[in-house]
């Protein structure tokens, strides 16, 4: 055989072993529709044309208490909840990274509970939150500080060698959502409208340190100055939650640190009766997250003092933002009109949540 | 660096790629350095021990040809003045040096493979004699990576220099490099030098055959080890920790499921191994010659682990045999105890001494010793039946039947895999008691009742396994009956060559049982 | 050359060892075969042969077997 040939044949099962191993990355990968939709979040961001003025960025205490659609019908404020589990402090911070590059927004609201993990803490939780970034120095940077001890950085990125062994349980969402998937949440939000009163909490044990770590705290810095260099106004916020625990002695050194730099930090915690929230109703698992009647009268709340603290653009006023916007408003009322059916049905959701399980 | 971390495979392509990029004579002074830089990657204490058996190596050795050379032409100067037993004298007097040289170079190279190795299997020892709960202390001993195998390498070298069967390397850095190179590091094969040398420092230009034929091997290395080794590796595992509950036919399965796993994992890193050399132009002995093929033990131990088999051959178990005091034991023997028996007696002690010395060399644990000497004992027990399979074979014409060549094999298998076991369990009294709880506690529901699916293995896993399985026995027998090699085959047909490769890519990629998600696939799902 | 046939026939007898040239080869002696002949050559015909020549090229066939022990009588 010819020499040219033969390369031009070796050159296309180059090709095809590449393509071959593509397509079963796609095919193993978690798709994260239903159940665990975590996983998701992230990458939808990229998928939204509306500009955003306030980006939150943070754990589930603000991508399942905020609704972004309220804060847009009541105060035609456009933003977006870049948020996952247990999202992490410098997870946070390299995910606005991340935004910056497409856009630059007028406020960037964190919420402050995740600064008491100091380090890496669960890799099936590192993968939700960082699977779905797109590539560039930020995501390296993330999966560097993210890694637990048994990750490696060839994991990120060929994510095939992560997933391959979901081989033997691929289920037919594998299949259906191999190339594009459905929207979860809107904006960032995850939506819930069940209702399962607020819990009595065991009280909170002593810690023997309650200084918050080092390693998560210069991560808060890096955020303050980056947001400060951009023109950016930072919000500290901790959601009106009381578990995991918010202790005093935290609340302190965050207020310590918002004064030093001229930040403003808003605790909730204290103002749950001003905000309206009724934890027997507000609340669809036992006082951990807000359902759908809390997350808006959250966002009513919160939505007042971003209007109040930055010159927000009321996008209502916006024809094309708006457009967009409408789409997304009735996306959110078909999925609440669909869960309170369910619930109706059944007295519990099955289709999202726990009880969820993949097809 | 182990051959399935990520970190190896990239190491692998950069030094592939660099090795066709720099100038031909620099290809093996760069397979020294990314070989020291593997051998840093472990720890880099290591690079101590690989030099110091380098230098001493290749110091010992000139010094032996020296003497060797001096000593030659000394003969040949005064050929004509010596009588014949003058000249015997003179030999032997230059051997004699040669041998204290010798000597030396073998009591540090082996010398610093005991001491990390044995140190404290002999303290351990030694207390357990003397009962002593605080006897003396364990030893805080680092142990570097592949010394049994690079040591051997070097003292086979040194005996060959000293026999005058190969020329010492002048240059200081070549022996070096013959000692670290990388690919051997993990699990040999034991080279010679007179055979390496051949290629190891030639200049290599690129050749697409040469470079296909190696790549098609390290996939298939690694399609055996981590597609079927360290898959099945799972389910081995609890049914050699766990004793109290896996006995009885958990054992046999235990003993069929780990010679699929030694024999894949070990022929899969040869494979690698060979492949990457192969992939540079650089040719190493094959060290497995279809093994479970073998008809009896001693077949067997020709065609598993060659490299270490006829290193045991030549350097202990013939040196030991023919040395004039063997030799006078046998004369002594064959007189006092009669022809029968005398003719044995050498052939005994040899070989119960090379058994003895392989066992020790596998591992530093009474383990091992007990593995070394039930092979000792199968070898010589099959050789006394040899008459009477004789007798056996004269009255039922059965010894060219396809049936009973099938029956050897197992039979061959079977006591291997028997013998194995010592490497799996705990320690010696338990693998015995566990041998005989496989004939006296069968259990044989095991087989139906689900019990298999205890074992950390799912039925998508068993169907790998069995498909695995069957692919490394097909190709076995096309090469058992066809006597051709594969991969020449293979190369005639570009396209099914290629297409060959991507099937063994994608399987080993999905297929594998590697990762982080291999055996916590399930995502635990708190509620944060 | 006739003694060394005998030891070689005492072995196998079923060997012709006068064109067999693979009795290493195709392994028809094995390592303890040979360490019988070198203690028989070593009894019979008083000539020692050391470890270091016992590789294939000198196991291989009779004549080769005899030509070692010639040189090694001459040496």
């Amino acid at each position: 055989m010819k020499k040219a040939k033969k390369i031009i044949i070796i050159t296309a099962f180059v090709l095809l072993t590449f393509v071959l191993l593509w397509l079963a990355q796609r095919l193993v990968m978690p798709k994260y529709q239903k159940g665990i939709i975590e996983g998701s979040m992230i990458e939808e961001y990229y998928r939204d044309e509306a500009p955003h003025e306030v980006l939150f960025i943070g754990d589930c205490e603000l991508y399942e208490n905020v609704s972004t659609v309220e804060l847009y019908e009541k105060y035609g404020i456009s933003s977006y909840i870049r948020g996952s589990a247990q999202q992490l402090t410098w997870q946070s911070y390299f995910l606005l990274e991340d935004t910056l590059r497409y856009e630059t927004p007028k406020v960037v609201v964190f919420n402050v509970l995740a600064l008491k993990y100091n380090e890496p803490q669960s890799e099936s939780y590192n993968r939700m939150s960082i699977d779905g970034m797109r590539w560039s120095s930020a995501k390296w940077e993330n999966i560097k500080a993210s890694m637990t001890e048994e990750e490696s950085m060839a994991d990120y990125l060929f994510p095939i060698l992560r997933y391959h062994s979901r081989w033997s349980e691929l289920k037919a969402d594998d299949f259906k959502y191999m190339f594009k998937k459905d929207l979860v949440t809107t904006n960032g939000y995850y939506m819930r409208v069940d209702v399962k009163s607020e819990m009595d909490f065991p009280p909170a044990p002593a810690l023997t340190d309650y200084t918050l770590g080092d390693n998560s705290m210069s991560y808060l810095k890096k955020m303050a100055d980056l947001c400060e260099a951009k023109g950016i106004k930072l919000v500290l916020v901790k959601a009106p939650i009381l578990y995991p625990y918010w202790y005093e002695e935290w609340d302190e050194q965050i207020v310590a640190f918002a004064q030093e730099r001229g930040i403003d930090y808003i605790n909730y915690i204290p103002l749950r009766d001003e905000i309206g929230l009724d934890m027997t109703q507000d609340t669809y698992d036992g006082g951990l997250h807000l359902n759908l009647a809390g997350a808006e009268k959250f966002a009513d709340y919160m939505g007042a003092y971003l209007v109040e603290a930055a010159d927000l653009t009321d996008y209502r006023q916006d024809a094309k933002v708006n457009a967009l916007w409408e789409e997304k408003i009735e996306f959110y009322n078909n999925l609440r009109d669909a869960q309170l059916k369910e619930l109706q049905e059944y007295g519990e959701l099955r289709s999202w949540g726990m009880n969820a399980i993949e097809d | 660096m182990l051959f399935t971390d990520y970190s190896f495979i990239l190491f692998v392509a950069v030094v592939l790629l660099l090795y066709y990029i720099v100038p031909r004579k620099m290809q093996w002074p760069l397979l020294l350095v990314a070989s020291y830089y593997f051998y840093y990657c472990d720890d880099w204490r290591y690079l101590i021990f690989i030099t110091v058996t380098s230098v001493a190596t290749w110091s010992c050795a000139l010094i032996m040809d020296k003497i060797g050379g001096k000593g030659d032409a000394y003969l040949k100067a005064h050929k004509a003045d010596m009588s014949k037993e003058e000249r015997k004298a003179y030999k032997a007097q230059v051997k004699h040096k040669k041998n204290m040289v010798l000597l030396l170079s073998l009591l540090i190279t082996i010398g610093i493979l005991a001491v990390t190795k044995y140190t404290n299997f002999v303290i351990n020892n030694i207390n357990n004699f003397l009962k002593a709960g605080n006897g003396i202390r364990a030893m805080d001993i680092i142990v570097p990576t592949a010394i049994s195998f690079y040591t051997f390498q070097a003292a086979s070298y040194l005996i060959d220099v000293s026999r005058g069967t190969i020329k010492a390397e002048k240059n200081f850095f070549k022996m070096a490099l013959f000692v670290s190179f990388f690919p051997q590091l993990v699990q040999g094969p034991i080279s010679r030098f007179g055979d390496l040398s051949q290629t190891l420092y030639s200049e290599h230009k690129f050749e697409l055959n040469g470079f296909g034929r190696g790549l098609i091997r390290i996939f298939w290395g690694y399609f055996k080890k981590l597609v079927i080794a360290d898959r099945i590796m799972i389910a081995i595992k609890p049914m050699i920790t766990m004793t109290d509950k896996y006995y009885g036919t958990y054992v046999f399965i235990a003993m069929l499921f780990y010679a699929l796993e030694l024999y894949c994992d070990f022929t899969g890193g040869i494979d690698i191994t060979i492949g990457i050399s192969e992939c540079m132009g650089i040719k190493l002995k094959e060290n497995f010659i279809l093994p479970y093929f073998s008809k009896n033990v001693k077949e067997y131990w020709n065609r598993w682990h060659i490299t270490m088999g006829t290193w045991f051959t030549d350097y202990i178990f013939y040196p030991l045999s023919v040395s004039p005091k063997m030799l006078k034991l046998s004369k002594w023997s064959r007189a006092h105890l009669g022809e029968k028996i005398g003719k044995r007696v050498t052939v005994y002690l040899s070989c119960f001494l090379v058994w003895l010395a392989t066992g020790v060399w596998h591992g530093a644990a009474w383990n091992f010793v007990v593995w070394g000497l039930a092979n000792y004992v199968v070898i010589m027990v099959s050789q006394e039946l040899e008459p009477l399979y004789a007798k056996f074979h004269n009255k039922f014409h059965l010894k060219n039947t396809k049936g009973y060549a099938v029956f050897e094999i197992c039979r061959t298998i079977f006591i291997m895999s028997c013998i194995r076991l010592f490497d799996c369990y705990r320690n010696v009294p338990l693998t015995f008691k566990m041998i005989a709880s496989m004939f006296t506690k069968a259990n044989l529901k095991v087989y139906t009742d689900g019990s298999l699916m205890q074992l950390g293995l799912t039925s998508a896993d068993y169907t790998v396994l069995f498909i695995g399985f069957l692919i490394v026995l097909g190709v076995g027998i096309y090469k058992a009956q066809t006597k051709k090699d594969i991969r020449t085959e293979l190369m005639k047909n570009v396209p099914l060559f290629c297409f060959v490769c991507v099937i063994l890519i994608v399987s080993i990629v999905v297929l594998g049982a590697y990762g982080v998600g291999f055996d916590s696939t399930q995502f635990i799902y708190n509620q944060f | 050359m006739e003694e060394l046939l005998e030891i070689l026939k005492e072995l196998h007898a079923d060997v012709d060892y006068d064109t067999c040239e693979t009795l290493v080869d195709d392994r028809i002696i094995d390592s303890f075969d040979i360490i019988s002949i070198v203690a028989e050559v070593d009894d019979r015909l008083d000539v020692a042969i050391p470890a270091e020549e016992i590789i294939p090229e000198n196991f291989n066939s009779a004549k080769a077997l005899w030509a070692l022990i010639e040189r090694l009588e001459n040496d």
